[in-house]
């Protein structure tokens, strides 16, 4: 399976271990993973808060990248990937700014290269049998909330996810890996990664909520598919230590893949002593 | 009755919804229907940042029906969405509130009105610009130049700097910047976008 991939400017930095889990997932699991050549950033919540323009033309960029290729984009950023789909609809549905961006960027646009999230990847288009059977360390006695957070899954319109108010998809993934996911209320929503460094008041009392419903739940950690939630959740939680583990870290670890260490050293709260305790690591 | 009811009639025909030239261009900007709502406030329910808002979701969009131009153009409320899209997608009448929003941002700032939200404005202008600079957001000269646009420096840094310091020690932070070699492409965008 070989697809186009968008790592985005936070795979090698604040998310440099999704960056690194993803990639080492993907190669165990036989995905095949072409970095678009000399992608750029997609703008982000920046881009469209600026501009109505920025906000398709700089994800349109990529999307145009990925044309030629005609293979499905891989994209572990929410951001990037909402942003992406955004330009793609655009691509569809608006001829003239098509044939402007055709023209500036030199591509032509053919439609085969639909911008996808990594967890959708690896949720729908491998085998479950198959992960499971590859399964060497189940991740017993690990109970993590799944936590999707906001622009994975909406607008639904853009994102067409099994169903955006409670998606299934990352619970089925962990149970696949041996570990017990923990139900809870606030599975799709916003911690307010945007605002971290520029209101960082309003994002710890939301982050705190979260870290706090998820222990109520009975959660010993969260399992996240954004690299902004997860630093997000990671650094701004206040008076408790809940690990935040993004999903490509927990199947590296349930795959028993020699490098993990080298990611959950990179955590602002280390989730090794969790692990350690469940015999894991 | 039936007199009562053709006499109501005959005072309401002339009547017409109530829409101003501010709320037909919110509406033409966002291609949202904003006189859908009924004002339900499930949006502003669900929104994580309402509380922190002058006037919260559903009252922004029935100040736009009202045609409250400069209340909402002043207003903290569409620096403070952060376009998380629970609004939209649980919204009865189908409205997107996010782009009304961010319609709402662009036409603050094409009137001139200082964003109420310094912080969140300042953080914006150098995210975009950075990659105006180097094609991809490089951290490390984007977070010196928020603290220069921002006027708040000593509580910036106060609340930023524990993080700041995680990531230094965690090598989450570039030192040097990553340069896509199409910069004239990405140069060419903004332009087009007249940034």
């Amino acid at each position: 399976m070989k697809y186009s991939y968008y790592p985005g400017c936070t795979a090698s930095t604040t998310a440099v271990e999704y960056g690194l889990s993803t990639e080492a997932v993907c190669e165990a699991l036989g995905i095949e993973l072409i970095e678009l050549r000399d992608w750029n950033c997609c703008g982000a919540t920046s881009g469209h808060a600026l501009s109505h323009e920025l906000a398709t033309s700089l994800p349109g960029r990529n999307v145009a990248i990925a044309q030629a290729a005609g293979l499905d984009m891989a994209i572990p950023c929410p951001a990037c990937y909402q942003r992406c789909l955004a330009a793609d609809k655009r691509f569809q549905e608006d001829e003239t700014w098509r044939a402007e961006m055709e023209g500036l960027l030199d591509f032509e646009y053919t439609g085969q290269a639909r911008p996808r999230h990594l967890l959708d990847i690896i949720g729908h288009d491998l085998d479950w049998d198959d992960i499971a059977a590859r399964v060497k360390k189940p991740l017993e006695g690990l109970k993590p909330v799944s936590y999707y957070g906001c622009v994975l899954v909406r607008p639904p319109e853009l994102t067409g996810w099994d169903d955006p108010e409670h998606p299934v998809i990352m619970d089925r993934l962990l149970q696949a890996m041996g570990a017990e996911p923990v139900s809870w209320s606030y599975i799709v929503d916003c911690c307010g990664a945007s605002l971290t460094l520029n209101r960082s008041d309003v994002v710890v009392v939301l982050v705190n909520r979260l870290v706090q419903a998820a222990e109520e739940a009975g959660a010993n950690c969260i399992a996240s598919a954004c690299g902004m939630c997860q630093i997000n959740l990671d650094t701004r939680q206040k008076d408790h230590h809940m690990p935040i583990l993004y999903f490509t870290e927990l199947l590296g670890l349930a795959l028993d893949l020699p490098v993990t260490d080298a990611w959950f050293k990179r955590h602002a709260i280390d989730p090794r002593p969790l692990l350690r305790s469940l015999g894991l690591v | 009755m039936k007199s009562q009811i053709s006499n109501l009639k005959s005072q309401t025909s002339n009547l017409q919804p109530p829409t101003s030239s501010f709320a037909l261009e919110v509406q033409r900007r966002s291609g949202e229907n904003v006189f859908r709502c009924y004002y339900c406030q499930k949006c502003t329910i669900g929104c994580p940042t309402a509380y922190a808002m002058d006037y919260q979701p559903a009252q922004v969009l029935k100040m736009i029906q009202l045609g409250m131009r400069e209340p909402l153009l002043k207003s903290s409320a569409p620096w403070l969405c952060v376009g998380c899209e629970a609004c939209g997608t649980r919204c009865p009448n189908g409205i997107s509130l996010a782009p009304v929003m961010d319609t709402l941002k662009y036409m603050a700032l094409e009137a001139g009105y200082a964003p109420p939200e310094t912080t969140v404005y300042a953080l914006h202008r150098a995210f975009v610009n950075s990659i105006k600079i180097f094609g991809r957001v490089h951290e490390t000269s984007m977070l010196v130049e928020y603290v220069l646009r921002s006027k708040d420096l000593v509580s910036i840094v106060r609340s930023n700097i524990d993080v700041a310091v995680t990531l230094l020690l965690k090598r989450k932070i570039p030192i040097l910047p990553e340069r896509v070699e199409g910069l004239g492409q990405v140069k060419e965008l903004y332009r087009r976008a007249g940034r």
